[in-house]
Formats: structure tokens, C-alpha cells, sequence
């Protein structure tokens, strides 16, 4: 087995000191494809956010030994100001971000990536849309060929296909095997589990503590998800301080 | 009276009017673009609390400089605003206030702390040149800062305009790649800051932010390509000054208001006549095929 691409140690990440990922160990291994699931509360997208080091963790570490542009990472409700004058291919080409950072040039070969990556998600000919005048599916499209653009090593995305419709959620699923192809490493935050069972050979199992990590058919047993969900909906407001393990 | 008399005589015939007309071109280019983007940083009124937020400063240097010296106000100015922005930073980041609350708390302070050490030495008529300016009386050191704040600005617009535009439409994915963003925000910040302190003697702390706000409103009812909304904004910002300073002269009213007065009515007649204006409404035009 070669080289871990991430390694969580006894990572935990709170909110208000009450745990959100409460300490999970364990490695992600490069060209894997994993799906977090877990229920509400379960603490996926704080993992995710850990990850990208956007959360402070309360205890352990997240060590990789990726620069910060290997990785492409596309958040649950992306904090983005859709009526922003800005055309598709200008929001797409925002992903040469690593070869042309913030004064470098825009090579032409980028532009040419950058309509081939739309082509990719379905959407030649929207070059020159401006993005206020696209529906929510066609924006996860222009979003996804951001990422496309973007060449990154490590793929994080946070709840993909929320609110979007069937088609584009199965245009999208075949980007994302087509990562997996390449040999990137992805991961998704995902709770529709048919949706894990069908298209996730690993699943990360979590409820705020760690369920199970392995081989999707293992961790998605009944007897997890319904142990997970029993986690999860645990909160005690007069919780004792976690003494470290000994 | 010709066309000659109304459009060109006033410039033709005084140094001031020549003066006052180059500060407004200077204003307009500068400010139109910054206020394009206040705009999409919904920055809006932030822009508004800033201008006060300028007056401690500039009334200090004015006590010190003992005059109404563009240089010595707006070092002050300068200073005075680059602190409430900072300060309400800092106190939205580690206290429960979001930045506007604190932004509001800070400038009325700011501005009654200006208006305190004004009204401590000068008379009320500095008062009123403070709060409303004096275009007609900018002499050409003034004109050389203005313009030299208008070249700064346009340059460093160019040089982060692909951080601060993916900083305004997405601060998450900056912050992903590792772009910096908040260095940015202060850039934009100090850029915000050296306008309203080059239309402070102009327009006075009350008006500063007009020949920002209107032309950026403006130029969103006209357009939805940003580098056209830039130029709309800073085409309109330097007739409103052109067309204002012609019709003060000759009505006989006061220059700053009236400049600020003729964007307004550009303002107006935008939002009946822009492509996404009123009169589309009242008249749409049939809906296409495809």
C-alpha cells in the first residue's frame, strides 16, 4: 500500500467546546474514492472544513503533504454572490488560478481547457451566459468545470447534488468517476445512500464519532446506520470535559 | 446666448472653474470604478459611514495646519478612516457585532468627535466647508493630490483586479487556493479611503460618496459586464461633474450640491430608461421565441 495522501490523528473539531468530530483516526489513501455519510448533526461537513484547515482542530491534526492548490474543494452552500457580473467562462477560468495566481497571465491554452471542461458538463455555448441567468443545476455544472480546470490532486466536495436535479446529479456522478479514472483522489460528503452504494467504493461512516471506514459494502450495514443515527442525535448540554485517552 | 456661452465661457474665462472642472474629471475617473465595486461588496452605506468616519482626522489636520490644507486633512483624514475600518474589524471579529453594527457605532462617533474638535477652534464657516466643501476654491497643490489619488487608484484597480473580483464573487474559493483575501480587502479599503479623502474637499464629508454611489447605481441599471458597469460609472460621475459645475454657474447655485444633484437626476432618468428600468415595465416588449 503506498503512502497515505491524508492522515487524520485523533482529530477532533468542536463547536462551543461540544465535539462535531470527536476523535477519528484514520488515512486516506491516494486515487481513493470515499464517500462521508452520516446522518444530520453527524459532523461530515465540519470534517471536510477541518480538512481544507477552514476549522481549528480542538485536539490532534489532519497532516498531509499536499500544497494548498492540489486540492479542489467545493463547499455545501457556497458563499457566492450569484448576481456578480461575471460571465461562465470568466467563473471557469477562475480555476487556472494555479498556473496564472492573481497578476499571471491567462494562457491560451487555458481558455482552450476551459471550454473543454464546459463541453465536459454539458454546457457548450454558455460561454458568455452570465452566471445570474443559470439555473441552479446548470451553476453546480459551471461550478464542477471550475474544478476540472482547477487539476487538483485532491477533490473535496461537500454535499454535491443538494437541490439539484437528477440529470445533472448523474452528468455530474461520471465527472466525478472520470477524477477517479485519472487517479485523483476525491471525496464526498453524500446523504443519500443509495447514492454511496451505487457510485463510492469506500464510505467513511460518521457520526460525529468514527462508525466504520472501509469498503462500502461493510460500513453501510444496517446495524452502523442505525448505530450512527442513535449517535448523532445525542447532545448533552451538561457534557463532562473529554479527558484525554490514556 | 450661444452654445459657446453656456458650454465653454465659464472655463474659458475662470482659473477656478478651470480647476474645479479637472477635480471633478479626477473624482469621476476614481471614484466611479471604486464605487462599482462598494456596490457588489454590498458595501454600499459602508461607504457613506466612511466619508464621516474621515472627519476627526482631517479637523486635527486642519487645527494643525491651520487652514483648510488638502494635504494636512487628509494625511488626517487618511489615518482617522483607516482606523474605523480597522477598528470595527477587529471589534466584529472577537465580539458577537456583526461589522456593520460596529462600523455604525464607530463613524458616529467618529463624525461627532469631528464636528466637537471643528467647532472647538475654527467658526461655522469652516464648519460648512468641512460638511460641504468648497470645489471653487481648490488651488492647483490640491489638483496635483486629487490627481495623483485618481492614478494611484486607477493603477492599483488594474494591478488586483482578478483577487478583488474573485474575492467579491467568491471568498470561499480564494481563501481555497490560498489567494489571500483579506489583504485585498484592505487594499480595496485603502483605495475606498484616498477617494473619499481627494472628494473631501470637494464635496465636503456630507457629499463625498456621491460621485461614488450614484454613478455605481447608475451604471448597474445600464449594464451587467463589469468593465462596461466601470466605465459607465466614471463616464456619468465626470458629466454629472461637467454638467453640474456649468449649471451652478449660470443658475447661480452651490457647485458641490449641484454636482451631486445633476448625478442624481442621471440617476433618475436611469431608472426610467435602463434596459432593466421602469419603462420596460410599463411597456414591455413582447416576450422572444426561444
Amino acid at each position: 500500500m503506498s503512502a497515505p495522501v491524508i492522515r487524520l490523528d485523533n482529530l477532533t473539531v468542536s463547536y462551543d467546546r461540544h465535539p462535531a468530530v470527536h476523535h477519528l483516526s484514520g488515512t486516506f489513501q491516494p486515487g481513493s474514492l470515499t464517500a462521508i455519510a452520516g446522518p444530520n448533526g453527524a459532523g461530515k461537513s465540519t470534517l471536510l472544513k477541518a480538512i481544507m484547515g477552514e476549522l481549528r482542530p480542538a485536539e490532534g491534526r489532519v497532516e498531509h503533504l499536499m500544497q494548498r492548490t492540489d486540492f479542489g474543494y467545493l463547499p455545501q452552500a457556497a458563499d457566492i454572490n450569484r448576481r456578480f457580473p461575471i460571465s461562465v467562462l470568466d467563473t471557469v477560468l477562475l480555476g487556472s488560478w494555479r498556473s496564472a495566481g492573481a497578476f499571471g497571465r491567462i494562457a491560451k491554452q487555458d481558455a482552450a481547457c476551459a471550454r473543454a471542461a464546459l463541453a465536459t458538463v454539458g454546457l457548450e455555448g454558455f460561454e458568455k451566459r452570465h452566471i445570474g441567468s443559470l439555473s441552479a443545476g446548470q451553476f453546480q455544472r459551471v461550478l464542477f468545470a471550475r474544478l476540472l480546470l482547477q487539476d487538483a490532486r485532491i477533490i473535496l466536495l461537500d454535499e454535491p447534488f443538494t437541490a439539484i436535479d437528477a440529470r445533472t446529479t448523474r452528468d455530474l456522478l461520471d465527472v466525478v468517476a472520470r477524477w477517479h479514472g485519472d487517479g485523483r483522489t476525491v471525496i464526498a460528503v453524500l446523504h443519500d445512500f443509495e447514492q454511496v452504494r451505487a457510485y463510492f467504493p469506500e464510505t467513511l461512516l460518521l457520526a460525529r464519532q468514527l462508525i466504520g471506514w472501509g469498503p462500502t459494502q461493510e460500513v453501510m450495514s444496517s446495524a452502523n446506520l442505525l448505530q450512527a443515527r442513535a449517535m448523532a442525535e445525542r447532545w448533552d448540554e451538561d457534557a463532562e470535559a473529554c479527558e484525554p485517552a490514556a | 446666448m450661444t452654445a459657446y456661452d453656456i458650454f465653454f465661457a465659464p472655463f474659458a474665462d475662470y482659473g477656478f472653474m478651470r480647476r474645479a472642472l479637472v477635480a471633478c474629471l479626477c473624482l469621476g475617473l476614481g471614484s466611479g470604478p471604486i464605487g462599482v465595486f462598494l456596490m457588489l461588496r454590498r458595501m454600499s452605506l459602508m461607504g457613506d459611514a466612511m466619508s464621516h468616519a474621515v472627519l476627526p482626522g482631517a479637523a486635527i489636520g486642519y487645527l494643525v495646519a491651520g487652514s483648510l490644507s488638502l494635504t494636512a486633512m487628509g494625511i488626517g483624514g487618511l489615518v482617522a478612516g483607516l482606523s474605523v475600518a480597522l477598528l470595527s474589524g477587529v471589534v466584529s471579529r472577537m465580539t458577537v457585532l456583526q461589522e456593520d453594527a460596529s462600523f455604525a457605532s464607530f463613524y458616529l462617533a467618529s463624525l461627532a468627535l469631528g464636528v466637537l474638535i471643528v467647532s472647538l477652534r475654527g467658526s461655522n464657516i469652516d464648519l460648512l466647508h468641512v460638511l460641504f466643501g468648497t470645489i471653487l476654491a481648490i488651488d492647483a497643490p490640491a489638483l496635483t493630490q486629487i490627481g495623483a489619488i485618481t492614478s494611484v487608484t486607477l493603477l492599483a484597480l488594474a494591478v488586483i483586479y482578478r483577487p478583488l473580483v474573485a474575492e467579491c464573487f467568491d471568498p470561499g474559493f480564494l481563501r481555497a487556493v490560498g489567494g489571500r483575501g483579506p489583504i485585498y480587502h484592505f487594499l480595496f479599503l485603502l483605495l475606498v479611503v484616498l477617494n473619499l479623502v481627494a472628494s473631501f474637499q470637494a464635496l465636503g464629508t456630507l457629499m463625498a460618496v456621491g460621485l461614488m454611489m450614484l454613478p455605481a447605481a447608475i451604471a448597474q441599471l445600464w449594464s451587467r459586464n463589469l468593465p462596461a458597469m466601470m466605465i459607465i460609472a466614471a463616464a456619468s460621475a465626470a458629466a454629472s461633474g461637467y454638467l453640474g459645475l456649468i449649471a451652478s454657474y449660470h443658475l447661480e447655485l452651490a457647485s458641490g450640491p449641484t454636482i451631486i444633484m445633476t448625478a442624481a437626476l442621471l440617476y433618475g432618468l436611469s431608472i426610467f430608461f435602463a434596459p432593466s428600468g421602469l419603462a420596460r415595465r410599463f411597456f414591455p416588449r413582447p416576450h422572444l421565441k426561444g
